[in-house]
């Protein structure tokens, strides 16, 4: 069982998030040639060590997060909004708990 | 070996008498009691028969390293098997018997195959005989089956009951800053110092009551049960009869909690097990250790068990285990035992294979009357289902030699002690080689886990204590508590080192000396793995079997480790250990599952028309997770009559069917349409306000995920209807779309599949049957709501509703959505119209015959191989946009010309049925995977034979005029079929436009 941190909610078990994936991938563009869509749907590397990865919180918050995560020890080093405009906001808003400044 | 309890002392209430049953036979015991301390207190020895040579076996522990004493407890559906006699609590009416043995465990005919153990030792399943002779002769034929039956017959375990099991078992949740597992002297102190600290501690227990290690000391009892009072008042949680067996990531621990195993009569309210999920900040294993015995002759026997087990039966149950008793130890631990034995009236010999001692280690045997005998261990025990005297040897040098022996009805065994290093072992901390003290110890590591106590390889209770109290703080201190760390005494603490001595074996004597009790692994099957080349210790475990079954090599598995590194002249550091695997006992199915079993298996879905179906004769059907109407049966009508006049019915007059289980989805906002154009194939930019459009949504990877319609309400709002099977898949692909790749569109998803009630009305008459149903019948004209028109209306007695000119049946047809707490309303006033049409209720079944007769495609067509060519939809795909899946379906294997794609399938004589899951092949081919499949399959009303709907390589045009066949050569064999076009059924659509 992995305890993942949830942005919004807290800590929560693993079974209550979806896997994505490598968190990495940047698709590219709906027109870009099928070899770079190749590139971002099958050439996936299999990480022994720290990657980041995206996880849905299917039964919670249904945000999608990225999870920096040790393959090997399931250590979870970092979590955040996958939307870095509501990242940002989260930021905003821990930094003046009454809301933006 | 002559048992007696004693008349005073221990733990047990005297005035509680309880009894039960051995074998048939009454006894008594007191409460208090375990199964195995009331059979030794009768006298009782013989409790097992081992699992391949039939020996008898006895009580050799008091706790769960029990491999001997394993019987069967309850009867009827309750019985279970493998049950330790240790562990298991007495209770009034307990009915126990022996396993692995006929006619009983005292005189067994299985006793047998010990003449036969020349042909039984390790890896006779693999040898399976060869080269010995009558054994090998018909191998491989039917006569070598019947061997077989027999052996694996006679070898075995208890049965298990074949009953369905009349309990039931619950999950729990847990959370705690600490969790301290095991409540003896260490861990007791651990959970002092936390709760001190302010830590919420959990202090579980596997045995009825807290207290470890300290019930088996003499004269604890009074004070413990203040100190356990003392400890639930400053906070900690406790937690007895519940194991910890397994320990996973994050703080996660798995505990077992046997709630009513040591009940006579459970009430049905409790559960039987409770399954705990415990999340701890930090963890304390203050699990101990366990003694270990030694390999020598026949130390198997009943009468053969370890000095802490005894010491256990004496002072917590009062029982004492022999008169006449020969203590063998090479450390100091057997020392208070034997004093204690011969204090409690036994005549007892210790003996100690070390040759020296210091003075301060004899003169604590000098309240007592203990003969003590140095540079001695036992050779061989004597006696047929018990003992009657020790062979022994003395010690010569590092080696032994033959000595006299000894008349004795109990022989103790002290061979060191293994720490309980598993829960930690399932963090993937190896546990690392201590040869001062003869044990592997617990290695250090980054886990939020701290070892106490004897699993620490602290021997003293004293020391263990302060090593509790240090793991309690230490767990504080991490968790940021203010507390000043002390030091934990380190491992270690007799006066005089131990012997290390996992064999005792003289030149010339053959001996049966066991490693593993569990499974008959001998010393000589080690040697003999080792000699065939079987020297990793994972192939040891493997060939041999050694540390597998229920003990999983709690106590064997040192020993087995010492005499493979004695075979390859290696150090035990050097043949490694095998890896501590959950759980540390056997879990059973039932408190896994939990309450998740039968209709609780998976949660049931209904719709807001459910009681309405049911009240109108619906027989209901499973999809996915959903209860829908399966066919409505008129009296007298089977499943086929009932769909066949469902689906006429919708074909000639009109049908109303609960649709409700298709996902809805609202999508909202300026860039909705944007998101639209970019998730389907086909085009969405230029859907007009009040029209509905059928789209298909690719994968990344260019397959068909999805299809469904969509319906324009607004400039900035949408209404999605999915697949049933694909509904919660779909919402989650577009919010990680839309949260991940394309923040900037200004969009909201939102799931809406139970805020409304969909109904399809189908049929020439369906829009009759709106017509007296909207307040204003004008809104569904043919003008006002042409053939894929949207309209958000009103129904009579103010119903809100949408209504789509759709039709999945290829009929004139329409589905009518209203929000769903209006949804029994809604469907009365359709039915009250319908019916006087001559209408019907149709269900999955009917619905199914007219999509395939009209070639319409569902999940089992798009079952995440197909492309949208492959599904004979690929001109709807637009060629102007790009789209998800766009780039990668062109990849060339996906546009291969004999690529299976969809067609029609008729019976060549329309008399004949096929089946779905048949293959499709080439009549002069039937072999291999054929040139495709049957995906559906139905009797058409309208075409009046069975017709099918598949998938066939180069679909419909490769097989003009060629002979086909429906391979099904395990059902209903082969059907000669034809291949036509999958619009069976007014294939140019005239009907639903009209």
């Amino acid at each position: 069982m992995i305890r993942i941190p949830c942005p919004f909610c807290g800590t929560r078990d693993h079974s209550e998030f979806s896997y994505g994936g490598d968190a990495t991938v940047i698709y590219p563009p709906l027109d870009a040639a099928a070899a770079d869509w190749i590139e971002a749907v099958f050439q996936r590397d299999n990480i022994d060590g720290v990657q980041f990865e995206s996880w849905q919180h299917l039964h919670g918050c249904r945000m999608w997060i990225i999870v920096e995560r040790d393959t090997c020890t399931h250590e979870i080093l970092s979590v955040r909004p996958a939307d870095d405009a509501i990242a940002r906001a989260l930021t905003i808003t821990s930094a003046h708990p009454g809301g933006p400044a | 070996m002559s048992t007696r309890r004693q008349p005073s002392g221990g733990h047990i209430d005297r005035s509680k008498v309880l009894d039960f049953t051995w074998d048939g036979k009454p006894l008594q015991g007191y409460a208090g009691d375990s199964l195995a301390s009331a059979l030794l207190a009768n006298g009782e020895q013989v409790l097992g028969r081992s699992f391949k040579y039939h020996r008898p076996r006895g009580v050799m522990s008091a706790g769960v390293e029990e491999s001997g004493a394993l019987v069967t407890v309850g009867t009827g559906a309750r019985c279970d098997a493998n049950v330790r006699a240790t562990t298991q609590e007495l209770y009034q009416g307990l009915v126990a018997q022996g396993q692995n043995a006929w006619p009983s465990v005292r005189f067994d005919f299985g006793a047998l195959n010990g003449l036969l153990s020349r042909f039984l030792s390790a890896g006779f399943y693999y040898k399976t005989f060869m080269g010995v002779p009558p054994l090998e002769w018909g191998s491989g034929t039917g006569m070598w089956m019947r061997y077989e039956k027999i052996i694996r017959r006679a070898a075995g375990m208890g049965e298990a009951s074949r009953a369905p099991d009349p309990d039931h078992y619950e999950h729990a949740h847990g959370y705690c800053d600490l969790l301290v597992v095991g409540s003896g002297p260490a861990g007791r102190a651990a959970a002092r110092a936390a709760a001190q600290a302010g830590l919420d501690v959990v202090l579980v227990e596997q045995d009825s009551v807290s207290g470890g290690n300290s019930l088996s000391q003499p004269g604890a009892a009074a004070g413990l049960a203040d100190e356990i009072t003392a400890l639930e008042h400053a906070g900690v949680r406790s937690m007895t009869r519940t194991i910890a067996f397994g320990l996973y990531d994050h703080g996660t621990a798995g505990l077992l909690e046997r709630v009513t195993d040591h009940l006579a009569d459970p009430p049905t309210w409790l559960p039987r097990q409770r399954f705990w999920t415990l999340r701890a900040a930090h963890t304390v294993l203050a699990t101990g250790a366990i003694e270990r015995h030694l390999a020598f002759g026949n130390n198997d026997r009943p009468g053969v068990m370890t000095v802490a087990a005894a010491r256990t039966y004496l002072n917590r149950f009062a029982v004492l285990p022999g008169e006449r008793i020969v203590v063998a130890t090479n450390n100091d631990s057997a020392y208070p035992a034997a004093a204690e034995l011969a204090n409690a009236g036994a005549s007892v010999r210790l003996l100690d294979a070390r040759t020296t001692i210091p003075d301060q280690l004899r003169n604590s045997l000098a309240s007592a009357e203990v003969d003590l005998h140095l540079g001695l261990a036992p050779l061989q025990a004597r006696g047929a289902s018990g003992v009657n005297a020790l062979a022994l040897a003395k010690a010569d040098g590092a080696k032994w030699r033959a000595a006299s022996s000894m008349s004795c009805d109990l022989v103790l065994v002290s061979a060191g002690w293994s720490p309980v290093v598993n829960l930690l072992s399932h963090r993937g901390v190896q546990p690392v080689w201590d040869a001062a003290n003869a044990c592997f110890l617990p290695d250090s590591s980054d886990e939020p886990i701290t070892m106490a106590g004897s699993a620490a390889g602290v021997w003293h209770t004293s020391d263990c204590v302060l090593s509790g109290t240090a793991a309690g703080i230490r767990a504080a201190h991490a968790l940021g508590k203010s507390v000043t760390q002390t030091q934990a005494p380190a491992a270690g603490g007799w006066q005089a080192p131990i012997r290390a001595l996992y064999e005792i074996k003289v030149p010339g004597r053959k001996l049966k000396s066991f490693v593993d009790l569990q499974h008959d692994v001998t010393s000589e099957d080690v040697r003999l793995a080792q000699r065939e080349g079987y020297v990793s210790v994972e192939h040891l475990k493997r060939y041999t079997t050694l540390g597998m079954a229920i003990d999983q090599g709690k106590m064997g598995n040192v020993i087995g480790l010492a005499l493979m590194a004695e075979a390859l002249g290696k150090e035990i550091p050097e043949v490694g250990t095998t890896t501590f695997r959950p759980p540390y006992i056997p879990v059973s199915i039932g408190a896994l599952r939990g309450r998740s079993v039968d209709q609780h298996f998976r949660p049931l879905r209904r719709t807001a028309l459910h009681r309405w179906n049911l009240a109108h004769g619906a027989t209901m059907t499973m999809a996915g997770l959903w209860h829908r109407p399966w066919y409505f049966a008129r009296e007298g009508e089977t499943l086929a009559n009932a769909y066949e006049r469902e689906a006429a019915t919708v074909r000639r007059t009109v049908g109303l069917c609960d649709v409700t289980s298709l996902g809805k989805i609202a999508i909202q906002g300026p860039d909705a349409t944007e998101l639209l154009n970019r998730v389907y194939s086909n085009p969405f930019a230029k859907l007009a306000v009040g029209k509905t459009r059928y789209g298909i949504m690719l994968r990344d990877d260019g397959i068909v995920m999805d299809d469904g319609t969509t319906w324009r309400l607004s400039e900035t709002e949408y209404f999605m209807t999915t697949t049933t099977a694909h509904a919660a898949n779909v919402m989650a692909f577009l919010e990680e779309l839309l949260q991940t790749r394309w923040p900037d569109l200004k969009v909201h998803v939102t799931s809406v599949s139970e805020q409304w009630t969909g109904v399809a009305v189908a049929g020439p008459k369906s829009r009759s049957v709106l017509e007296a149903c909207v307040q204003d019948p004008a809104v569904v004209s043919n003008d006002n709501l042409p053939f894929m028109g949207v309209t958000e209306s009103i129904l009579k007695d103010d119903i809100p509703c949408r209504i789509a000119r759709i039709s999945f049946s290829g009929e004139l047809a329409f589905e009518v959505y209203v929000p769903a707490d209006f949804g029994p309303a809604a469907m009365d006033l359709l039915w009250s119209i319908a019916k006087g049409l001559d209408g019907c209720l149709y269900g999955l079944e009917a619905m199914g015959a007219l999509r395939i007769e009209k070639g319409h495609v569902t999940g089992a067509e798009l079952d995440g191989r197909v492309t949208i060519e492959d599904a004979g939809l690929g001109r709807m795909a637009s060629n102007k946009k790009s789209y998800i899946g766009s780039a990668l379906r062109k990849r060339p294997d996906l546009a291969r010309a004999n690529r299976p794609k969809l067609v029609g399938i008729f019976p060549r004589d329309r008399r004949e049925i096929f089946n779905a899951g048949a293959l499709l092949c080439a009549a002069d081919q039937l072999e291999g995977l054929g040139e495709g499949w049957i995906s559906s399959v139905t009797h058409s009303p309208e075409l009046g034979h069975w017709i099918g709907l598949g998938f066939i390589s180069g679909g419909q045009e490769s097989w003009q005029n060629k002979a086909v066949v429906a391979a099904d050569p395990i059902r209903k064999g082969n059907t000669a079929v034809e291949i036509v076009s999958p619009h069976m059924v007014d294939p140019d659509g005239e009907r639903m436009h009209g």
